[in-house]
């Protein structure tokens, strides 16, 4: 075991990763010699040279569009986006070619990438530096999306999206890149399946499912509501795109209620999917609708007020208060 | 003429004719003085210091069979043109009046290089063996992309304009991380040096991905060949929309060589590309070539051009027709006879008639494929998805399909 942060074990699942498979290459905004603004690929370009990190243009369709041609090529780019909201400019790519590629081809190409977004709010930043995006991608067959919120999953997370032969996004909490916390990376071989939802405490009262920068928010509320007597159990969903309903609904089935939890705003977001399908599969042992926490139907708001926005204990508390008064 | 429509950029050295630019800036709308051309309209060669040269590598076989291509794929467009009127396609895109830009770019390229098209490259698929009833698989609604491209090195047509002019940059970075492998395990090398070509249009050149593929392929010197067949109208909107200066000196902009070119003179569109992919492969960076044509027809089957312009505007580029300007050469020069356009003539009613014979056969799939090809690895809503649509379907054993008396009562 080693303690690291969640910056530094995505630094080293990405330079186990280059290590790993010769083929894998890094492309981003300032991800060469200043290491990112996160400095999440600090000393990268130093150790694999400048052909295996690349700094590319300030072009987020550039990124994502000659990362899809160097995979067709046979190789498997992790491209870095520096913010949730610059994501943008590179979604058309994205969704319209990345994710259909292998389906409009029968099968006949594959196209590897991977694409690291640092995501979400509470760094008291400027404007689309702060948003959470994942359910615009999750809408769209073909990716897959997956949200570490600890440094063992970072580590691991990051290195079982570069050998998935589909694309997929990872969703960085931004705000926690400096959590710190173990790390076993000997578990090779034994690492998790980064699709499925993990149970990070048990709990016969009610269930909190929550990912990426929410999941120690959501424990503490658990811990909080654990001191008024309430057993909450609290899943870490992990994946975003496919979502592990089995472990959720497992959970329901026990404690018959549920609160999900995210920053992005829960209109259309993926709460109301979680919800929708627990109602489907679980009806019967819901003692209260699923309750959601999340963002406000707005633009993400200034920094000055984002506390407001965000879910915090409080809200989720609130959240658990109502989903026990059935 | 003269060396003037040489790749002229402050990077390679030549100087920059401002009066000469500004002249074909004037002049936007007509081709401008520095077009290449080496077979008029008239069917005469004209002579150029620099494309001359390649020319001359076009023996009497090769020219019959540029002119065997293009009559090829032009009875192809007219095939499948008859296949949409008759309800066999749900849409056609054709390609009349461009043969002399697609065949004779396609033509100049090698096997080990890599084609990106956008939708109406039909031509360069002929030239990249690529089986055309597979290709109608995609306006038939059967299938999105009808062929293999890792058998042609043709990839997939790309509906969303200019998308794939960054997929190109980016397999072009990856052919060159390929030859600093290979050179560092293998100094001696066997594999023939390769480079990328991407196919958009005047319409599409407006596009932001190809601004960005010109940045990238830029900043990386990346072995690829933007070619922008200028057929002057994007659906209805003239090219005079989409640009005010000749599309080919946007290459200058971005530090690599632009090239137009009489994009209904196969010889020299041959010549040019030719020299293009020579360039690329040799480590030289990317080139543009703008192949100044036009599309004769419609946009699609679905288009109405009677509608945005005039019929003498058509007429005038009839004249400048492609297959027309090589027949009077290869007749007036003796390099083929009656009996070889006979023959030409008949093994384009022959490949039509193998195209309609076999786009009746194009099997409609099972949408089961679909669920199968969504991801590579195995994913739990497909396969739950999946197992609902067979419960489902296994209701309606015994039963017509849904759909299927609706279909065939429209025959």
């Amino acid at each position: 075991m080693t303690t690291m942060t969640i910056a530094k074990a995505i630094n080293e699942g990405l330079r186990a990763a280059l290590t790993n498979h010769p083929k894998s290459l890094l492309m981003g905004e300032d991800i060469g010699p200043l290491g990112g603004v996160y400095r999440v690929t600090d000393g990268l370009i130093a150790e694999f040279g400048p052909d295996r990190v690349v700094d590319t243009p300030l072009a987020e369709s550039g990124i994502i569009g000659t990362a899809i041609g160097l995979a067709l090529r046979g190789y498997s780019p992790v491209c870095e986006i520096q913010f949730d909201g610059f994501v943008f400019p590179g979604f058309n790519q994205i969704t319209t070619q990345l994710a259909k590629m292998h389906a409009r081809s029968n099968g006949n190409l594959t196209v590897p990438v991977v694409i690291r977004i640092p995501y979400g709010g509470g760094i008291g930043s400027v404007e689309h530096h702060s948003e959470s995006p994942e359910a615009l991608f999750a809408h769209t067959a073909g990716l897959r999306i997956i949200t570490p919120s600890n440094p063992h999953d970072a580590y691991w997370m990051i290195q079982q999206a570069v050998e998935c032969q589909d694309p997929v996004i990872v969703f960085e909490p931004k705000r926690r890149y400096w959590l710190k916390g173990e790390v076993d990376v000997e578990a090779a071989g034994t690492a998790q399946d980064p699709f499925k939802a993990h149970v990070l405490r048990e709990g016969t009262d009610a269930t909190i499912v929550a990912y990426g920068p929410l999941v120690p928010v959501a424990l503490a509320g658990a811990h909080a509501a654990a001191e008024d007597g309430r057993s909450v159990e609290v899943i870490d969903l992990r994946s975003i795109s496919p979502i592990d309903f089995d472990t959720v609904e497992a959970s329901v089935k026990k404690t018959g209620r549920l609160v999900v939890a995210h920053e992005a705003p829960t209109f259309g977001g993926i709460g109301g999917e979680i919800a929708a399908r627990i109602s489907e599969r679980a009806f019967l042992s819901l003692e209260a609708p699923v309750i959601r926490v999340g963002g406000f139907h707005m633009p993400y708001p200034v920094a000055k007020v984002e506390e407001d926005y965000l879910p915090d204990i409080d809200r989720i508390l609130e959240a658990l208060d109502r989903a026990l008064a059935y | 003429m003269g060396a003037t429509h040489l790749p002229s950029t402050e990077f390679d050295g030549t100087a920059v004719d401002d009066q000469l630019e500004a002249d074909a800036e004037a002049a936007m709308g007509e081709p401008p003085a520095q077009m290449v051309q080496l077979l008029g309209p008239d069917g005469k060669l004209v002579t150029d210091p620099v494309y001359s040269k390649y020319a001359e590598k076009l023996d009497a076989e090769k020219l019959r069979g540029l002119y065997a291509d293009m009559a090829a794929i032009r009875r192809f467009d007219v095939e499948a043109t008859a296949l949409q009127r008759q309800g066999q396609l749900a849409l056609w895109v054709p390609l009349t009046g461009q043969e002399a830009a697609q065949i004779g770019s396609g033509r100049a390229s090698q096997p080990q290089d890599y084609i990106f098209p956008t939708y109406r490259e039909h031509g360069v698929a002929l030239t990249r063996n690529v089986d055309l009833a597979e290709l109608l698989r995609q306006f038939r609604g059967v299938s999105n992309g009808g062929w293999n491209p890792k058998d042609t090195n043709f990839h997939l047509y790309t509906l969303v304009l200019a998308a794939q002019t960054l997929h190109a940059v980016g397999y072009a970075m990856g052919i060159q991380r390929d030859q600093k492998f290979a050179a560092a395990s293998d100094p001696v090398g066997t594999e023939p040096p390769a480079a990328v070509m991407a196919y958009f249009g005047d319409g599409a050149s407006s596009e932001g991905d190809v601004h960005e593929s010109m940045v990238f392929a830029s900043s990386y010197n990346a072995p690829v060949v933007f070619f922008c067949q200028n057929n002057h109208w994007a659906i209805s909107v003239p090219s005079t929309v989409q640009t005010r200066i000749p599309l080919s000196n946007r290459a200058k902009g971005y530090g690599f060589p632009g090239i137009r070119v009489d994009g209904n003179d196969v010889i020299a569109v041959h010549a040019v590309t030719e020299w293009a992919l020579d360039h690329a492969r040799q480590g030289k960076g990317p080139v543009l070539i703008e192949a100044f044509t036009y599309r004769v027809g419609a946009h699609t089957t679905a288009d109405d051009p009677t509608k945005y312009r005039e019929s003498a505007e058509e007429d005038a580029w009839r004249a400048k027709d492609p297959l027309a300007r090589l027949e009077k050469y290869l007749r007036a020069e003796g390099l083929a006879d009656d009996a070889f356009f006979a023959k030409v003539k008949a093994d384009g009613d022959e490949l039509a008639a193998y195209v309609r014979r076999t786009t009746h056969d194009l099997e409609t799939p099972d949408i089961r494929t679909a669920f199968a090809n969504t991801y590579v690895e195995a994913h739990p809503l497909v396969a739950e998805e999946l197992a609902w649509f067979e419960e489902y379907s296994a209701g309606f054993a015994g039963e017509e399909p849904a759909g299927q008396a609706e279909t065939e009562a429209g025959h």
